[in-house]
């Protein structure tokens, strides 16, 4: 392809998850082989998880006043954020932090669940349920959870930690925040917006009430883990969820030049959309956006699938892949980290960048359904079809 | 008329705004909400939804006049920004399907209390402390329950706005805490001046007042607890505030290109012409002693506009009426402004409505507009103990007839959120 000043770029990459910290913990996920991934069947059963890697907080956030001001999502966000700078070479580059955009993809954040538990509790023996609310929440709650609640809070520690204060802009609604949150990022860079900008999310997989939001419709797989394609409709609704997060360093060609830095892969195109998914219309909309992003002309591609696993979602995604992309292979990657919800997409792309700067054919993650590759692919589509709404599609090329 | 018409003064596309819809304590609509907040009328409130007793702060600018078919705050919200995107659009004068992307400032959502009570009550028993979650799992794996699942999803409130006013692409749901109403309307202007779309919904709204809310901001020590009379409590700027008042509300505004506003005849109420953040690395619920980023993101916003601190003639500020933002926002407005701030008038819309968190850098750009438009100026009400350290001209308590023909409105919020918006009257 030809290249332009403008060309939206991947200059840093920060990823943690149930595989590891870092891109040599990545690398060995996407080439090693993959069996089985770490995954945590006993802690929240029936239902699994694939929980957070061993971390040394203080690589990334090196107050422990700053660690303590956190709950483990924002410290995973955080964590892989800074992971992302330094690999984009900003993390000692003030002004170049202090002129860099912020997208982060974010939910809720963690409940007390001691104080909750406390307070339904008696609420159960009292009639008067709303009072005991009120002298429970003003005598139990700490008031610094708040800020561990608070969904912008995660870009705020960032910019706490990292000083990353361009812009700090923070998206919700499930895995359609991830893939807005790549779709305007890369959007800005191409109009001139903006010229360099972080992009990412975090997920704390391993908490009951997170867990709640997809088991309330039993979303969840139960038992032990099986492959992302292959899992048993009568094991549960098919998702587990995963603990990690993934950021990115966006960038204009200009930029990145001029900065000598490092470019893993551009971003050709990204575009998200949400409607029905009744009929044919789920099918008719991913083939325009894989018509708006370029991703339909690409054949021989990497196709890095975020399906959830949930499982009619994740079988018509399979299906619509295949007629779109028939002679390409297809990693479902949540199989591998388990799912991100919000990060999904970022993450995504991030494996993608790093498979196509590290010229590796990626591993299957489901044998018995994903064909074998045999040798590295020159481009890669990243798709996310959320669990509920929302599917995005973005298209990555290697650099020549 | 030549294109040059159509562009700002680095030949970008300038964004009219052409439909405006409004919903906040004072009522629903433009016309009732523009009436009380010249008229001085206060929002506040006495709060009714759930018992405030013992509570430090019982008072609040809650919306408590719409039906809702559940109490909870997606409902709220949904209810709130529908009611104020039908009047932008037919104030617009648009149907049909709106063929623009959507982008939506909503408050975080969580469970209700008493959807856990609810859930608790066909759980099993605790078996250790601090299970509760774990009993909710095995009471979902008895019964499942998509209606609670859909009513604790971020994006439920933008799937139904984009389902009912047909908007196109995967809807932005944002939150920039007390800033996401400015932070909407600037992705509205960035994607109508990238040129990907003619036009925007812009939508923000918070209808999320519930005890955990009200306790959680109290035990920030931000909220006035000047409960009687509720309607003295918001008094931004003066030496006795003491906190700002929680309220509720959501707001739209119909961007559109200028040039195809014009095109299909739209009638234009004014233009966005700059926008401008920046965010603060200091501390987690407070601002840079220094007012650094504060005065970047005003300066910002005025670059953007292609204008100097001559160029505005009111600022309509964020004025929560906390000791902490309205000194440093002095600090800000002096800074950028120096001796010129004397003569710019300074309003608080939060006197009269309370602070309504996500909506509110919305529902304030729609009363800068009317402000533009009508050549009113709202006032600043319960301004009756100056704070000395704050030499404004705060409109006291009466509004002031005075014709502007540009506003800036002023947004900050916990996390370090700063955004500024710069608004103008139509170009001749």
């Amino acid at each position: 392809m030809t290249r332009a000043a403008n060309d939206v770029v991947i200059t840093g990459i920060g990823l943690a998850s149930s595989a590891g910290v870092g891109h040599a913990a990545h690398r060995a996920l996407l080439t090693g082989g993959f069996e089985r991934p770490n995954v945590d069947v006993e802690r929240f059963a029936p239902y699994y998880v694939h929980p957070m890697p061993e971390i040394d907080w203080s690589q990334q956030i090196p107050r422990r006043g700053d660690q303590r001001q956190m709950e483990n999502w924002q410290r995973l966000g955080v964590f892989a954020a800074g992971l992302a700078l330094d690999d984009a070479g900003f993390k000692e580059d003030a002004e170049g932090c202090a002129t860099m955009d912020m997208i982060v993809a974010a939910a809720g954040g963690e409940r007390d669940q001691a104080v909750d538990s406390m307070i339904v509790e008696e609420a159960a023996t009292r009639n008067d349920p709303e009072t005991l609310l009120n002298e429970k929440l003003t005598t139990e709650l700490r008031p610094t959870l708040f800020l561990a609640q608070l969904s912008n809070l995660l870009a705020g520690n960032i910019s706490i930690v990292h000083k990353v204060t361009g812009s700090s802009r923070t998206f919700m609604g499930e895995e359609a925040a991830g893939i807005s949150a790549v779709e305007t990022a890369f959007a800005r860079i191409r109009a001139g917006q903006s010229s360099h900008a972080l992009v990412g999310g975090a997920m704390n997989a391993e908490r009951s009430d997170m867990l709640l939001l997809v088991a309330a419709v039993n979303g969840l797989a139960t038992g032990d883990w099986q492959p992302l394609w292959s899992r048993d409709a009568a094991k549960g609704g098919g998702v587990a969820l995963g603990s990690g997060a993934a950021f990115l360093v966006l960038e204009s060609r200009a930029n990145a030049e001029k900065r000598g830095a490092d470019i893993y892969a551009t971003l050709e195109g990204v575009a998200g959309d949400r409607g029905s998914r009744d009929g044919a219309g789920l099918e008719k909309r991913v083939r325009r956006l894989a018509d708006e992003t370029g991703a339909a002309g690409k054949s021989d591609t990497l196709v890095m699938s975020g399906a959830s696993g949930l499982h009619d979602i994740t079988a018509a995604e399979r299906d619509i892949l295949g007629r779109i992309f028939p002679s390409s292979p297809v990693r479902g990657y949540a199989g591998a980290t388990g799912h991100f919800i919000e990060a999904a997409f970022p993450l995504g792309i991030a494996l993608a960048a790093l498979a196509l700067r590290e010229r590796v054919a990626v591993t299957a993650f489901d044998a018995a359904s994903e064909a074998a590759m045999n040798g590295p692919s020159a481009s890669a589509v990243v798709t996310t079809f959320g669990h509920v709404r929302g599917e995005g599609i973005a298209v990555l090329s290697a650099e020549g | 008329m030549n294109s040059s018409r159509y562009k700002d003064h680095l030949g970008r596309p300038l964004v009219a705004v052409t439909g405006l819809g409004v919903v906040s304590s004072l009522g629903q609509g433009l016309k009732d909400n523009w009436r009380a907040l010249t008229g001085g009328v206060s929002g506040i409130h006495a709060i009714t939804r759930f018992p405030t007793e013992g509570l430090p702060t019982r008072i609040s600018g809650t919306v408590d006049f719409l039906d809702l078919p559940a109490p909870n705050a997606v409902e709220r919200s949904y209810a709130m920004a529908r009611s104020a995107t039908e009047e932008a659009l037919s104030q617009a004068g648009l149907s049909g399907d709106f063929n623009g992307p959507l982008f939506l400032a909503a408050p975080p959502i969580e469970p209700e209390w008493i959807q856990r009570f609810e859930i608790a009550k066909r759980a099993p028993a605790a078996t250790k402390p601090g299970d509760v979650y774990v009993r909710f799992l095995a009471a979902m794996r008895e019964k499942p329950d998509p209606v609670f699942r859909e009513s604790v999803l971020f994006g439920a409130i933008s799937e139904r706005l984009a389902d009912r006013f047909g908007t196109r692409g995967l809807p932005v749901t944002l939150s920039t805490a007390c800033a996401s109403g400015a932070t909407a309307i600037q992705l509205g202007v960035e994607a109508i001046r990238q040129g990907r779309t003619e036009r925007a919904l812009t939508v923000a709204t918070d209808g999320s007042l519930n005890a955990e809310a009200l306790i959680r901001f109290s035990l920030l020590s931000a909220l006035s607890t000047q409960n009687d009379p509720p309607e003295k409590a918001s008094k931004p700027f003066t030496k006795n505030r003491d906190g700002f008042v929680i309220a509720e509300g959501a707001a739209t505004l119909i961007l559109e290109s200028l040039e195809a506003a014009e095109a299909r005849g739209a009638k234009v109420i004014g233009i966005m012409k700059g926008c401008g953040e920046k965010a603060d690395h200091f501390h987690r619920t407070r601002s840079s002693p220094d007012g650094a980023p504060a005065i970047a993101t005003v300066r910002e916003a005025l670059a953007d506009a292609g204008l100097d601190e001559d160029g505005i003639d009111y600022i309509n500020a964020h004025g929560t009426s906390t000791p902490e933002n309205d000194k440093m926002e002095y600090l800000t407005m002096s800074t950028v402004f120096g001796d010129k701030l004397k003569s710019i008038p300074v309003s608080s819309n939060k006197s009269m409505i309370g602070h309504t968190l996500t909506a509110a850098g919305a529902i304030e750009a729609v009363f800068s507009l009317m402000t533009i438009a009508t050549g009113t100026l709202p006032p600043t009400i319960n301004y009756e103990i100056p704070d000395p350290a704050i030499d404004l001209d705060v409109v006291p308590n009466v509004k002031r007839d005075k014709p502007v023909a540009s506003v800036i409105s002023n947004s900050f919020g916990f996390g370090g959120q700063n955004a500024c918006l710069v608004m103008t009257a139509e170009p001749a």
